[in-house]
Order: structure tokens, then C-alpha cells, then sequence
């Protein structure tokens, strides 16, 4: 019964190793965040309050608008990671649902890819630089 | 603020990737660049007016210092200038060991701008390979010329001292050595498809926008025009050696990536052809002790540095001081080119054009 | 008691094979790249320059710790221990020994992959609360990065959870005794290997940190110890992903004659050799090429890989 979560495991093994594991780890970052805050020097000096940009004193804010592209992309994520969840549900219990599961995968998917084939057509997965904008004449360039 | 589409992002001066201290401003939508402004003139050290105040053979560390990566190519252009200024022979051996450390300076530059903008690209090995063989070149420079960076290698009349003894030996092993290393460098890059993927078609310049733009050397030959000053208007003893230029017609970075390696090549053949033709005699030729040149004399004297085509203006004013020195900066006249490349383009891209342009900012600033 | 003894000193362990093993790797990879570039690399500190992490990780503690006023204060200084600790939490199910892993969970698998996408929120608040443009840009890259990456990763684990029937890694290793993954799924494993050096943040998909663009990235404003954790968040990464690796593929800790953390560091240490020597070897991809690489190539590929594992398995099985 290979298929099914393995109830062995979890008979024989509580998950408190983990917890403590957990606390452990954050005690000790937390530790090393402590320390060395404490046992740095501190320096003040002239413009130091200000962030890195290249020795310059910044222009505007960071805080701004990113293009509509990068949600785009995160919504698309979104979407497969929940799908390939549910692939993986399947992959667990492979051997168990049979051909006819394995059918319902293969709709699953191909459902799946029209949606990536979609995205792919409406040029979502196409970033900036297309060789369409980036031949400007430099004349152009040059007299405006 | 939010209603403000692009950013304005400083790169520079104090900046990994723009080669000293450019600064450029650039405005992103997203990671694409709408509009990209050079500034220049954090280098600026007033050169060509320094050059008003100390003779002819003193002005000659000053051009060290403007393109330091090529510099015996900067004393080249001048003291031909100066030589022409004033009707001073050079014997005939002296043209020849320039031009045979002239050629070196452009091994060193290119080796030197080829791990720069493999490194720019995000290729870290290249950049200790080609510093492995530049070390020996400016090894060269050391014996021969006393000094490996700043090495005001030739003054006027020709040159401060005879070759080292077993100098030429020395050179012609690497000139057999070096074609290898090339392969390995192309090994490694040539044909490396995230390479091919980050400089084809990347840097556009067509042959005509870059003879407008007044480009020249490597970024006008990558353009497919064959220009090369060391045919058009031969100097030094480059109408004696035998040598093709190199002509590559896709206008882009990998082009001029290719240009380079050829150009690296072709130095090796020209070196060792000046050092096996070198003939005997002295090696600096007669100059009065004073280097006074008369009055109302001027000369604009051209000559293909590494990074194209370097002119010095000088106007004598009748003392052994020039009145007037006008540098025309190769590097300066190339970075025309960065902003019409790099719109529409991605910031990763700008890096690889900074790189393909190969500025030095002593160069640009002056 | 000897049970819970037994834990603990496992525990301990885990800790300290983590934490040696990522410190450890600053050393080999710099020696290694070394070699590649034709120099020596660190050699001054101690034996072969061994102690030259004692010597690196005195000064960055004994740096200032400096939070910028102009950052976020809480996002800012939690941002650099999410990502050591999604790492080091991820080390639990990682079955080193015979014993198996410090946890045997029985859904080892899906406990990682949650792990690792829990990392982003590191970078991304890295650089969303510090407030500077290149930060931005990096953990805008970092993001877009990380998640697209992480779905050829799932993917091409999906095959190898459907040739074993379990999410629990040290049966997976065990279903491996005769033959390793690596050879019924040689597709799924390149997968991995190519999106945990994208997951890791490792050349040439260093783009979020990549120095040459975007100076360094999500932390061009840290400082000290919280500067030093993306370093080791990064190198425990990569630790995770080759062990990972080595367990879905290539049959963990078995083999013959030697011990199984033997066997297991071997094979480790060869796919941390492969990411160094592609590191020494390829230049930076552009952020298009990456991302359409991410899409276009390796979510199809290892989709269709999950297609022709799934019908294999369910071939077999209704046939045997």
C-alpha cells in the first residue's frame, strides 16, 4: 500500500522534533541578529541617511508603480501552482486511480496548457525589449 | 506619487558597471529604458590646458593619463603630432618599435575590454583569463619602457632608450603563445548561447547612424564600414607591415565582440613582422635640446587607438611650449552612441552596450 | 528517554550539518572558482585558507548593523532571517543518514517545496522595505524569478512522487535501492537541477543580485550579520537543493560498501561541483530570456515528462 499517505510514519513519529527544531533555529537567529547589533560599531556621518543610488543623492521615491506585466505573471502563477497542486494529488495516487484517473489528467492538463498556450499568444510571457522597439533611426534621435 | 510612470534611476558615478565614473540617468518603465542621459565630467582634470604650461617633451605623462588603458597609444598620437608640427625626423628604427609597442597597447586594451564586458555580462572567469595575459604584456612595457600603466613610452624624435637585450625574444614567444589563449577565449564565449543571447542584435548601430554619429574604430568597423586609419593614412611604420582590418557587417555587440578578437590577432601578425623587419640604427633622432618650434604653426595629426580614431590639434606659439592642445577623444565621441542604443532596451542591456562602446573615462573627461 | 535523546542529538546534528555544510561551501566554491579562473583563491587563513570563514564571519559581526531610517524597521530585519530559516527549516526532512531525516514526515516533499516559496518573501520584502531603487528592481526580478521557477520545480517533482507513490523522501530513497531516478527521469532531473540554481539565486539566474546591473540587488542596503544571512540563505540553498536532488534522483545515501552519509555527501558534492562549474562557465541571462525560458521551455517540458511518466506508471501497474 504504497500509494496512500503512509499512516506508519506518523504513527511512530509525533511532529514536536520539528516544532522544537523550529524554535531552535529561530532562537539562534534571533540570537545572532541580537549580538551583532550589540556589538557593532556605530558611525554617523554627513548624508548617510540616504539610500544607495549610485553616489547621488536620490531622485523621487522608490515607492512606484511597477508595470501591469509583473501582476500578470504572479496572477498566471497563482493559477499553475494551484494546478499543479492538484497534479500532485494525482502523482500520490497514481497507481490507484488508474487509467481512468490518468484520463482525467490528461483533460486536467490539456486544460492546462490552453491556458499557457493562451498566455503565451496574448504575449504575456514576452518581456520588454522586442528587436520592434529598440531599432529607433538615430537620426530621429538626433534631431528631436 | 504614484501617478508618476517612470522611474529615474541614477547608475553611476559610483556604479560596478560603468567603467569609472559615468553617470547615467536613466528613466525605467518597469526594467525597459524610456530615456537614458549621459553625464560626464567627474574625470575632468583640464589636460589640454595643463598642456599650455609644460614644453612639448614634458606634455607627454599628461597623455598617460587621459586614456590610461591604451597609454602608449596616447604618447604615439602625440609625439607624431609634435614631430609633424615641427619637421622632426624619427629614424627609421623607432618607427618601428613603436609601432610594434603600439600594436601591444592594443592587445593590452582589448584584453582588458574583453574580460570588462564578459564580466559586465555576468561571465567572471574571462575577466582573470585576459588579466593573465595582459599581466605579460605590461611586463613588456615595464622592461622596455620603465613603467606598465603610465608609460610615457616615446618622446619626441623617438625614443628615451634602446630596447632591453633579449626583449624581442621575449615578445616573439608570446606573439606564438597568444593566438592559443584567443581560441580559449573563444572557446569559452564565441559560441555560448546565453553569450550569443545577451550581445546579438543588442546595440544596434547601423554603418550610416554610426558615420553620422561620428563613431569610429571598432564601433564603426562592427558597423560594417571599413575604416581604419592605419590604411587610410598610414603613420609610424604601418605602411611597411602587412595587415588586414577587420570588418564585421551585423552592427551589433557580438559584432564588434568579433571586430576585437580579429583586431587582437591581427596585432600579433604586425608585431611580429616590425620586430623581425627591425632594423638597425639609432633610436632617437636629432631634436633641438630647447624643442623650441616657431610660431603660427598648427597640426591635427589622426591615428587608430584602440578605441578609434585619436587626433591631437596642436598650435605652436613659438616657445617650446604649444599654445594650444586639442585632444579629439575617441571614447568621448563614441559615448554619443549609448543613448540611441539603449532605448527600448533593457537595463541588462545597457550594461552590454556601456561594455561594447569600451570608454575610458580619462578619455572622455579628460 | 533514550528516544527523545536520540532526537535531540539528531536535531543538533541536522543544525550543525547544515550550518558547516553551507559556511563550508563560501570556502569551496571560492577554491573551485579559483582553480577555474587560473589563481589561488583564499589560502593566508589557517591550512589551504580554511579558516578564512572564522576570519570573514569576525568581521561581519563586528560590523555596524545598520538600519536605514528610510526603511521599513520590522519587514527590514525580519527579511534576512526569513530566508535563513525557511533553509535551515527545510534541512529537517533531509534523509542524511540511514536513520533517515531529523523528521520523517510523511509529505517531505510538498514541506520543502512550501519551504522554498516561502524564501521569496524574504527577498521580497528585503527590498520592498528598504526603499531603495535598486532594491526594488531586485526583488521585483527576485519575485518574478523565484515563482516562475518554482512551477517547473513542482512539475518535474510531480514525476518523481508519481514513480514512487509517496511524498515521503526517505521512501522515495528507498524506492530507488535498485535503480536511481536519475535514469527513468533524466528530463525531471536537469528540470531540477536548472530551477534550483534559478530557485538559489545562482549564476548565471543571478539576476536579482546581479552586481553589474543593479549594484546588489534586494540587499544593496544591508548591512553586517543581516548582509551575511542572504549570503548563507543562498548557500544553504544551494546545500537543500542538491541534497534534494540527491534524493529524488539519485538515490540518496545508497550505495555500496561505504556508509549512507558518505554516499550522500558524494553525490551532493558532485551536483554542488556541476553549479560552481556552470557559475565559473556562463555568462548572466536577461531578465526576457529567463522568464520566456521559464514559461515557454520548462513548464511545457515538464509537463509533458509528468504526461509520459503518469502513463508508464499507470501501464505498469495495471499490467503487473
Amino acid at each position: 500500500m504504497q500509494g496512500l499517505p503512509s499512516e506508519s510514519t506518523l504513527a511512530n513519529q509525533s511532529l514536536w522534533p520539528l516544532g522544537v527544531y523550529a524554535l531552535l533555529v529561530l532562537a539562534m537567529l534571533a540570537a545572532v541578529v541580537i549580538i551583532s547589533a550589540l556589538i557593532g560599531p556605530r558611525h554617523s556621518a554627513r548624508r548617510r541617511d540616504l539610500p544607495y543610488e549610485s553616489g547621488m543623492p536620490p531622485t523621487g521615491t522608490a515607492a512606484l508603480r511597477f508595470p501591469v506585466h509583473f501582476y500578470v505573471v504572479a496572477l498566471a502563477f497563482l493559477i499553475f501552482d494551484l494546478e499543479v497542486a492538484f497534479l500532485f494529488a494525482w502523482a500520490v495516487a497514481a497507481r490507484d486511480v488508474g487509467w481512468l484517473g490518468y484520463i482525467e489528467l490528461v483533460v486536467f492538463i490539456v486544460m492546462l496548457l490552453a491556458g499557457l498556450v493562451y498566455l503565451w499568444a496574448k504575449g504575456a510571457l514576452d518581456w520588454g525589449a522586442s528587436p520592434a522597439n529598440a531599432a529607433t533611426p538615430v537620426a530621429e534621435e538626433i534631431d528631436g | 506619487m504614484l501617478d508618476i510612470r517612470e522611474m529615474e534611476l541614477n547608475m553611476g558615478p559610483q556604479h560596478p558597471s560603468t567603467h569609472g565614473v559615468l553617470r547615467l540617468i536613466l528613466y525605467l518603465d518597469g526594467e525597459t529604458v524610456v530615456d537614458c542621459k549621459p553625464v560626464m565630467g567627474y574625470l575632468h582634470r583640464g589636460t589640454e590646458k595643463l598642456m599650455e604650461t609644460r614644453n612639448y617633451y614634458q606634455n607627454v605623462p599628461f597623455t598617460d593619463r587621459t586614456d590610461y588603458l591604451a597609454a602608449p597609444y596616447m604618447n604615439l598620437g602625440y609625439v607624431e603630432a609634435v614631430e609633424k608640427l615641427a619637421g622632426w625626423e624619427v629614424p627609421e628604427r623607432a618607427q618601428y618599435v613603436r609601432t610594434a609597442i603600439a600594436e601591444l597597447t592594443r592587445i593590452a586594451s582589448h584584453l582588458l575590454w574583453l574580460g570588462t564586458h564578459a564580466m559586465d555580462i555576468g561571465a567572471q572567469t574571462m575577466v582573470l583569463w585576459t588579466m593573465r595575459e595582459r599581466e605579460v604584456v605590461l611586463d613588456f612595457f615595464e622592461s622596455a619602457l620603465g613603467d606598465r600603466l603610465t608609460t610615457s613610452a616615446f618622446r619626441p624624435g623617438g625614443l628615451r632608450r634602446e630596447l632591453p637585450d633579449g626583449w624581442i625574444d621575449a615578445v616573439l614567444a608570446f606573439c606564438k603563445t597568444f593566438p592559443d589563449r584567443i581560441d580559449e577565449y573563444e572557446a569559452l564565449l564565441s559560441r555560448n548561447r546565453i553569450w550569443l543571447a545577451r550581445t546579438v542584435g543588442v546595440g544596434v548601430i547601423s554603418g550610416q547612424d554610426a558615420i553620422d554619429l561620428g563613431l569610429s574604430g571598432p564601433m564603426l568597423r562592427g558597423s560594417g564600414v571599413p575604416y581604419d586609419i592605419r590604411k587610410e593614412m598610414p603613420y609610424a611604420a604601418y605602411d611597411k607591415v602587412d595587415f588586414d582590418i577587420a570588418v564585421e557587417e551585423e552592427c551589433d555587440s557580438y559584432a564588434r565582440y568579433l571586430v576585437r578578437l580579429v583586431e587582437m590577432r591581427q596585432a600579433v601578425l604586425i608585431v611580429e613582422q616590425c620586430l623581425d623587419a627591425l632594423p638597425e640604427g639609432p633610436i632617437q633622432g636629432k631634436v633641438p635640446k630647447t624643442h623650441k618650434i616657431e610660431a603660427g604653426r598648427e597640426v591635427y595629426h589622426v591615428v587608430e587607438s584602440p578605441r578609434g580614431e585619436l587626433g591631437y590639434y596642436i598650435v605652436s606659439s613659438g616657445t617650446g611650449v604649444p599654445y594650444k592642445c586639442k585632444i579629439r577623444a575617441p571614447s568621448f565621441v563614441n559615448l554619443q552612441s549609448l543613448t540611441p542604443m539603449s532605448i527600448g532596451r533593457l537595463v541588462a542591456d545597457v550594461v552590454t552596450i556601456i561594455g561594447t562602446l569600451d570608454i575610458v573615462l580619462g578619455d572622455v573627461d579628460r | 528517554m533514550s528516544g527523545t535523546l536520540d532526537v535531540i542529538v539528531r536535531m543538533v546534528l541536522t543544525l550543525a550539518l547544515a550550518m558547516a555544510s553551507a559556511s563550508m561551501l563560501v570556502w569551496v566554491e571560492r577554491r573551485l572558482l579559483a582553480a577555474f579562473q587560473d589563481r589561488y583563491g583564499p589560502n593566508r587563513v589557517g591550512p589551504f585558507g580554511l579558516l578564512q570563514l572564522v576570519a570573514d564571519s569576525i568581521k561581519l559581526f563586528t560590523k555596524e548593523d545598520w538600519t536605514p531610517p528610510f526603511a521599513d524597521r520590522v519587514p527590514f530585519i525580519l527579511a534576512p532571517t526569513i530566508i535563513v530559516a525557511t533553509g535551515l527549516l527545510s534541512f529537517a526532512v533531509v534523509p542524511f543518514t540511514a536513520a533517515g531525516a531529523l523528521v520523517d514526515l510523511n509529505i517531505g516533499v510538498l514541506y520543502f517545496l512550501a519551504l522554498s516559496s516561502l524564501s521569496v518573501y524574504s527577498i521580497m520584502l528585503a527590498g520592498m522595505a528598504s526603499n531603495s531603487k535598486y532594491s526594488l528592481l531586485g526583488a521585483v526580478r527576485a519575485a518574478g524569478q523565484m515563482i516562475s521557477y518554482e512551477l517547473a520545480m513542482g512539475l518535474s517533482v510531480a514525476s518523481v512522487v508519481a514513480l514512487a507513490g509517496s511524498f515521503n523522501l526517505r521512501e522515495i530513497v528507498a524506492a530507488q535501492e535498485g535503480l536511481p531516478y536519475v535514469v527513468l527521469q533524466p528530463v525531471a532531473f536537469l528540470i531540477f537541477l536548472i530551477a534550483g540554481l534559478a530557485e538559489s539565486k545562482r549564476s548565471p539566474f543571478d539576476l536579482p543580485e546581479a552586481e553589474n546591473e543593479i549594484v546588489a540587488g534586494y540587499h544593496t542596503e544591508y548591512s553586517s550579520m543581516k548582509f551575511a544571512f542572504f549570503f548563507l540563505g543562498e548557500y544553504l540553498a544551494l546545500v537543500l537543493f542538491s541534497s534534494i536532488a540527491t534524493a529524488l534522483f539519485l538515490g540518496g545515501g545508497n550505495g555500496p560498501w561505504l556508509p549512507t552519509i558518505v554516499w550522500f555527501a558524494i553525490k551532493m558534492a558532485a551536483i554542488i561541483y556541476v553549479f560552481i562549474w556552470v557559475r565559473a562557465t556562463f555568462p548572466r541571462v536577461r531578465y526576457d530570456r529567463l522568464m520566456a525560458f521559464g514559461w515557454k521551455i520548462l513548464v511545457p517540458v515538464a509537463i509533458l515528462n509528468l504526461l509520459v511518466t503518469g502513463a508508464l506508471v499507470v501501464a505498469r501497474s495495471a499490467g503487473g
